[in-house]
C-alpha cells in the first residue's frame, strides 16, 4: 500500500547499463514501454524483481533498476515461481522467448499458468532463436527455411494464446513491439491482474527474422490485419473501424457494416472477463489472414492465487495447531519416553 | 536353542518382521522397537521393501521385511536376525538368508496350504523340510485360526480380522522378549486414538498372541535384554527423512530464514517433502513442482528472495538438477540439495541403498564448479547434519550437497529431542546499509571467508541483478575478460575451501595408536563402528575414521591419515571416496572394501575385508 502512494519516473527503473541488443531489435522498444508501465504501476524498484532465461529477450533484467536475476534456459517461470511463493508481496516480472519459453521451458511455462501464479510472463515472439544465429523456434511457421532447416520445417508451431488456454489460463493479452501504447496498455493489464498473465509480444529479429510481423505491422496493413479488443466495447476494426466481427454459427465471421444486411448491432462486444472462454480463444486464435490478429488484453478472469493460497494454508494450519516451534510439535505429535 | 528352559539374558537381539506389503508388517516393527527404547534399549531399524507397492499377494516379489536391532552398544540393524517372523511361505523363503544358523523361525502354519506353497515355488508340501530347516527351531503357530477365534465375536468381517494378523505377532514376539503388554497398549492406543473399536479389537490380538506364547510354549525360554544407560532426556523413534525435514526447520529457526523446499516425488527421498508439507503447521512453505528442475529452480528464487531454500531428491534427480545447481555456484547463493542415494545408474533400484552419487554430488556439473558436500552417518545424524548443510550454506552463500542414502533416510533409531538452545545461531551475511553507503557491489566479499553479502529484495538501495554470466571481481558488472574469469574461478573455489574453518575435525574411534585405519563416510558408519569394535575385540589393532565433511575435507584430515601404514576405506560402491582420497594423497596406497549390491554393508564383511587386507599386506 505504501507504494501506491509513490510516484515514480520511467527513468527510477532504468540503470546505466549500454543496452547491447542490435540496433533496430524490437526489444529496445518493449524496454523503454516496461520502464514505463512501471512507472504507472507504482510498485518500487525494491519491490519489484524480474526473472529472465537465456536468449536475447533475456538479457532484459539487466538494463533495469530493480532487483532481477538472469539465469538459466527455460527455467525463468520456475524460478520467478519460487520468488513469488516465498514472496507474495514483491512485484515479479518473467521474461521469455519463444524458445525460452515454449520450448525448453514449455513445461514450466504451462504450470506456472495452471497454477495460477501471480507473475507478469512477457513472451517476446520473433519465430526465430537470435542468440544462437537463427534456428526455427517452436513458434516458426510451417516451412520456415532456416539455418537449422535450410528447406523449410516439417512440424506445425504452437500458438502461444492456444497453449495459453489450453492449460487454463486467466489472462492473455498481445501486441506489437511497435505498437507502443497498445504494448503500454497491455503490460500495465497483466501486472495489475492477480494471477499467471501471459502478454504476447510479437517482436521483430532485424537480423535473422526481419520483417516477420510485416503483414500484420505495416502501416498500410495494419488496420485490416489486426483488430485492438477492448474489454466492454465493439469488435470492430479497418479503417475508421467499418468492419466488425459477427458470430457466424459457432465460429466468428468478418464483415463489413452495412453490407450484406450486417449493421453495427450485429457486431460483438468484447468480453474479457467471461469465466467462459470459448469466445476469447476463438479470438484469440485469429491469425490476421482471414480474420484480423487480435490484440489488447483478450481475457482477464480472477481466480485464486498460488500464492496467496498457500499463504492462507499456511497461516491457517499455524494457527489451528498453534505448535511453538519444532520442539513442541515433536513433543506433541511423535511418541516420547523419558530416560532419567 | 528352543530346548532351554532358562530364561536367557542377552547383551543384543535382531528381529525380522516378514510378510506380504500389505501385512503390516512394518507397523508391528515398530512398535516393538519404540517399546524397546521405552525399556531402555537402543534400537535401530531398517525396512527393506519391494519397489512394486503391491505385488501379487503370497508372491515371492512381494515380501517385505523389517527387521529390528535392539539391546546395547546397538550401531546398526543388525547383519543377521535371531528370530525370524514369517507370516507366510513366500517370506520365510525370502527371508531365511537373513536368519542366523541358530535362529529362531515363528510362522504361520495355517499358511502352509497348497496354494500359498504354490506362489511361493514350493515343489513339496512340506517347506521347512524342504528349506531345509532344523524343525526344532520353528514355532509353528495357526496364526490365522487363532486370530478368527480371538475376533469371531466382534463382529468385523473376515476382511477387517486378517488386518490384526501382525498383532498376533506381535504378541508374541513381546511374549518372548518380555515385553509389558501394557506399552505395546499404550502406542497402540495414541495410534489409534480416533478408532476405538480397531483399538479393541487389536489390543485383544495382541493378549491372545502373547498368552498363547505363555500358555502353550512354557517350557520355552524367555529373553531379558540388556539396557544401556543413555543421556537424559526426552526421545521419539525417528528415521533419516524425517530427521532431515527436522533439522532444516531447525537450521529455519535458528538464522530467521523462513524455510522453503522445491521439490519432486522420488524413492527414497519423498518422505523429506511429505513431512515438510505436514509442517506449514510451522510456516514451512513446501512446493511440489512439476518436475526436479523446477524443484531446484523454485528453491533458487526462494533464496535469492532471502529464504532457507531447499530442494530434495535421489541420483537421478540430482542428475536433473546439476544445470541450476551450477546456477546457484555462479549466483554465489544459498541453497540446500538433499540426495538420498539409491541405486544406480539410471533407474537403478529405485528402493535400494548405495553410495554410488559421490562423484556425482562432487563433480556433476560444468565448468569449474566447486560446491560444500556433506553426508549424515545415521539417522538421526540427519538432523545435525542437515541443520549444518543449512548453516554452511546461508553463512558462506554457496549450494550444499547433503548426502544420505536409502538405508539410514527409512532405517531409525532413538533420538533425544534438543532444546532449542542446543543448536547455534546462524548468521546471514547480510547486507547493511553502511555497506550501501560505501559502495556495495553484489559480489564483494568478506576478506576473511571470501563470502559476498546477501541483499534481499525489499532492501530499499540495493537493487541488483544475479545470473549465470561471468561478472567482474571489482563492479560486479558482466565480465567476458580471461584474466577476471580465471579470477573468480579461483576465488569461488579457496571461498569453498575455507569453509574448513568453521566445520570440526575428525573424530578418531577404535585404538589411535594403531597401525590400521579404517575410513567411511556417510551412513555406513553403524557398520564400520562395529566392525572396528570386533576388530579390536578379536586383538585386531585399529583405528576408524567417518568422514561427515567431504569437501572441503575437515582441517587435519590428510595428515591424519598419512600417519597410518594401511588405509582402509570402506564404502557401498566401486571406490568412489577411496579415488577422492587417493587424489589428495597420491603416494599413499589406500585399500578398499567394496560392495554395491543394493543392501548395507554386513559387519563381519568389513572385518573380514580388514583382516584380509592387513594379512596380506604383512607378507
Amino acid at each position: 500500500m505504501e507504494n501506491e502512494k509513490c510516484i515514480f519516473a520511467p527513468g527510477d527503473f532504468k540503470n546505466e547499463q549500454s543496452v547491447r541488443w542490435c540496433p533496430g531489435c524490437g526489444d529496445h522498444a518493449i524496454l523503454n514501454v516496461l520502464h514505463k508501465a512501471m512507472a504507472r504501476l507504482g510498485v518500487a524498484p525494491r519491490n519489484t524483481v524480474v526473472v529472465s532465461g537465456i536468449g536475447c529477450s533475456s538479457r532484459l533484467p539487466y538494463y533495469m533498476n530493480t532487483y532481477g536475476m538472469h539465469t538459466i534456459h527455460g527455467r525463468a517461470a520456475a524460478i520467478a515461481t519460487g520468488v513469488k511463493t516465498a514472496r507474495p508481496d514483491l512485484t515479479v516480472w518473467q521474461i521469455s522467448g519463444d524458445g525460452d519459453g515454449l520450448a525448453i521451458g514449455g513445461n514450466h511455462f504451462i504450470h506456472a499458468i495452471r497454477r495460477n501464479i501471480d507473475l507478469n510472463i512477457l513472451l517476446f515472439n520473433n519465430k526465430i532463436y537470435g542468440l544462437t544465429k537463427g534456428q526455427y523456434s517452436p513458434t516458426s511457421d510451417r516451412g520456415a527455411v532456416t539455418k537449422s532447416s535450410p528447406y523449410g520445417t516439417t512440424e506445425d508451431p504452437f500458438i502461444p494464446a492456444e497453449l495459453c488456454f489450453g492449460a487454463r489460463g486467466n489472462f492473455f493479452a498481445r501486441s506489437f513491439d511497435v505498437s507502443l501504447d497498445t504494448n503500454l496498455e497491455v503490460l500495465e493489464a497483466a501486472a495489475r491482474h492477480k494471477g499467471a498473465s501471459v502478454v504476447e509480444i510479437m517482436q521483430n529479429c532485424v537480423i535473422f527474422n526481419n520483417r516477420v510481423h510485416a503483414y500484420m505491422t505495416d502501416k498500410e496493413l495494419r488496420e485490416d490485419h489486426t483488430i485492438h479488443l477492448r474489454h466492454g466495447e465493439k469488435m470492430l476494426f479497418g479503417k475508421d473501424n467499418t468492419k466488425g466481427l459477427v458470430q457466424d454459427g459457432f465460429g466468428l465471421k468478418a464483415v463489413t457494416i452495412g453490407e450484406d444486411g450486417y449493421t453495427i448491432d450485429d457486431v460483438l462486444v468484447h468480453d474479457a472477463h467471461n469465466p467462459v472462454n470459448f469466445l476469447q480463444q476463438q479470438l484469440a486464435m485469429m491469425d490476421g489472414h482471414d480474420l484480423p490478429l487480435a490484440i489488447g488484453v483478450i481475457r482477464d478472469v480472477e481466480a485464486p492465487t498460488y500464492e496467496t493460497e498457500v499463504e492462507n494454508q499456511v497461516n491457517e494450519v499455524k494457527a489451528r495447531k498453534g505448535f511453538a516451534d519444532l520442539r513442541d510439535m515433536i513433543m506433541k505429535t511423535s511418541e516420547t519416553w523419558e530416560v532419567k | 536353542m528352543l530346548q532351554s528352559t532358562n530364561v536367557q539374558t542377552l547383551d543384543r537381539v535382531v528381529v525380522r518382521f516378514s510378510g506380504d506389503s500389505g501385512d503390516g508388517m512394518q507397523l508391528a516393527g515398530n512398535i516393538f522397537s519404540n517399546v524397546s527404547a521405552g525399556e531402555g534399549n537402543q534400537i535401530s531399524t531398517f525396512p527393506d521393501y519391494p519397489a512394486e507397492i503391491r505385488a501379487p499377494q503370497g508372491s515371492l516379489s512381494g515380501v517385505s521385511g523389517f527387521q529390528v536391532h535392539i539391546g546395547k552398544g546397538v550401531h546398526t540393524p543388525g547383519d543377521e536376525a535371531d528370530v525370524l517372523v514369517a507370516m507366510n511361505p513366500a517370506a520365510l523363503k525370502t527371508n531365511l538368508q537373513y536368519l542366523k544358523p541358530s535362529g529362531i523361525i515363528i510362522c504361520d502354519t495355517d499358511t502352509f496350504r497348497p496354494a500359498d506353497l504354490k506362489k511361493a515355488l514350493y515343489t513339496t508340501d512340506d517347506p521347512i523340510k524342504e528349506l531345509g530347516i532344523d524343525p526344532k527351531r520353528v514355532m509353528g503357530v495357526p496364526m490365522t485360526t487363532l486370530l478368527k477365534n480371538t475376533l469371531a465375536d466382534s463382529g468385523m468381517d473376515p476382511k477387517a480380522i486378517m488386518k490384526c494378523k501382525n498383532m498376533l505377532a506381535l504378541g508374541i514376539i513381546c511374549w518372548l522378549f518380555d515385553r509389558p503388554v501394557e506399552s505395546v497398549l499404550r502406542k497402540l492406543q495414541a495410534k489409534f486414538a480416533k478408532k476405538p473399536a480397531i483399538y479393541e479389537a487389536n489390543a485383544k490380538v495382541i493378549q491372545a498372541g502373547w498368552d498363547y506364547g505363555h500358555n502353550t510354549h512354557s517350557s520355552m525360554p524367555t529373553y531379558r535384554i540388556e539396557t544401556e544407560s543413555t543421556r537424559p532426556g526426552t526421545y521419539t523413534d525417528v528415521n533419516g527423512n524425517t530427521a532431515t525435514a527436522w533439522g532444516l526447520i531447525m537450521a529455519s529457526q535458528k538464522s530467521g530464514r523462513p524455510l522453503f523446499l522445491g521439490s519432486y516425488p522420488i524413492t527414497p527421498a519423498t518422505d523429506i517433502l511429505h513431512e515438510l508439507a505436514k509442517r506449514k503447521d510451522l510456516g514451512v512453505k513446501a512446493c511440489q513442482m512439476e518436475d526436479e528442475i523446477a524443484g531446484v529452480c523454485s528453491a533458487i528464487g526462494a533464496s535469492y528472495a532471502g529464504h532457507l531454500a531447499v530442494t530434495s531428491t535421489s541420483g537421478p534427480g540430482l542428475a536433473l538438477k546439476g544445470e541450476g545447481i551450477g546456477l546457484a555456484v555462479m549466483a554465489e547463493l544459498p541453497l540446500v540439495v538433499i540426495d538420498v542415494q539409491r541405486g544406480g545408474p539410471s533407474t537403478g533400484l529405485p528402493t535400494k541403498t548405495e553410495q554410488t552419487d559421490l562423484m556425482q554430488a562432487l563433480y556433476g556439473r560444468n565448468g569449474e564448479s566447486p560446491l560444500c558436500v556433506v553426508a549424515a552417518v545415521s539417522p538421526t545424524d540427519c538432523f545435525t547434519m542437515a541443520f549444518e548443510a543449512a548453516r554452511i550454506a546461508i553463512e558462506h552463500m554457496t549450494p550444499v550437497i547433503l548426502l544420505t542414502d536409502a538405508f539410514i533416510a527409512n532405517g531409525s533409531s532413538a533420538w533425544r529431542i534438543p532444546e532449542a538452545d542446543e543448536y547455534p545461531e546462524i548468521k546471514p551475511n547480510f547486507v547493511t546499509p553502511e555497506m550501501l553507503e560505501k559502495g556495495w557491489k553484489p559480489f564483494l566479499r568478506d576478506e576473511e571467508s571470501l563470502v559476498r553479502y546477501w541483499a534481499v529484495p525489499g532492501m530499499e538501495g540495493a537493487m541488483h541483478r544475479v545470473g549465470g554470466l561471468e561478472k567482474d571481481v571489482k563492479t560486479s558488472v558482466i565480465s567476458t575478460d580471461g584474466r577476471n574469469h580465471e579470477e573468480m574461478v579461483r576465488i569461488r573455489r579457496e571461498k569453498i575451501a575455507r569453509i574448513a574453518d568453521s566445520i570440526p575435525e575428525l573424530t578418531v574411534h577404535g585404538n589411535p595408536d594403531a597401525k590400521t585405519l579404517l575410513v567411511g563416510w556417510g551412513g555406513t558408519y553403524g557398520h564400520l563402528y562395529t566392525a572396528c569394535e570386533e576388530l579390536n575385540a578379536q586383538g585386531r589393532n585399529v583405528a576408524f575414521v567417518q568422514f561427515r565433511y567431504i569437501n572441503p575435507m575437515p582441517k587435519g584430515a590428510l595428515d591424519l591419515i598419512r600417519k597410518y601404514d594401511n588405509v582402509i576405506v570402506a564404502e557401498l560402491n566401486t571406490g568412489m571416496f577411496a579415488d577422492y582420497l587417493q587424489m589428495h594423497l597420491p603416494m599413499k596406497e589406500i585399500m578398499r572394501i567394496n560392495k554395491v549390491e543394493g543392501q548395507p554393508f554386513m559387519v563381519k564383511e568389513i572385518v573380514e575385508g580388514v583382516i584380509k587386507h592387513i594379512d596380506a599386506k604383512a607378507k
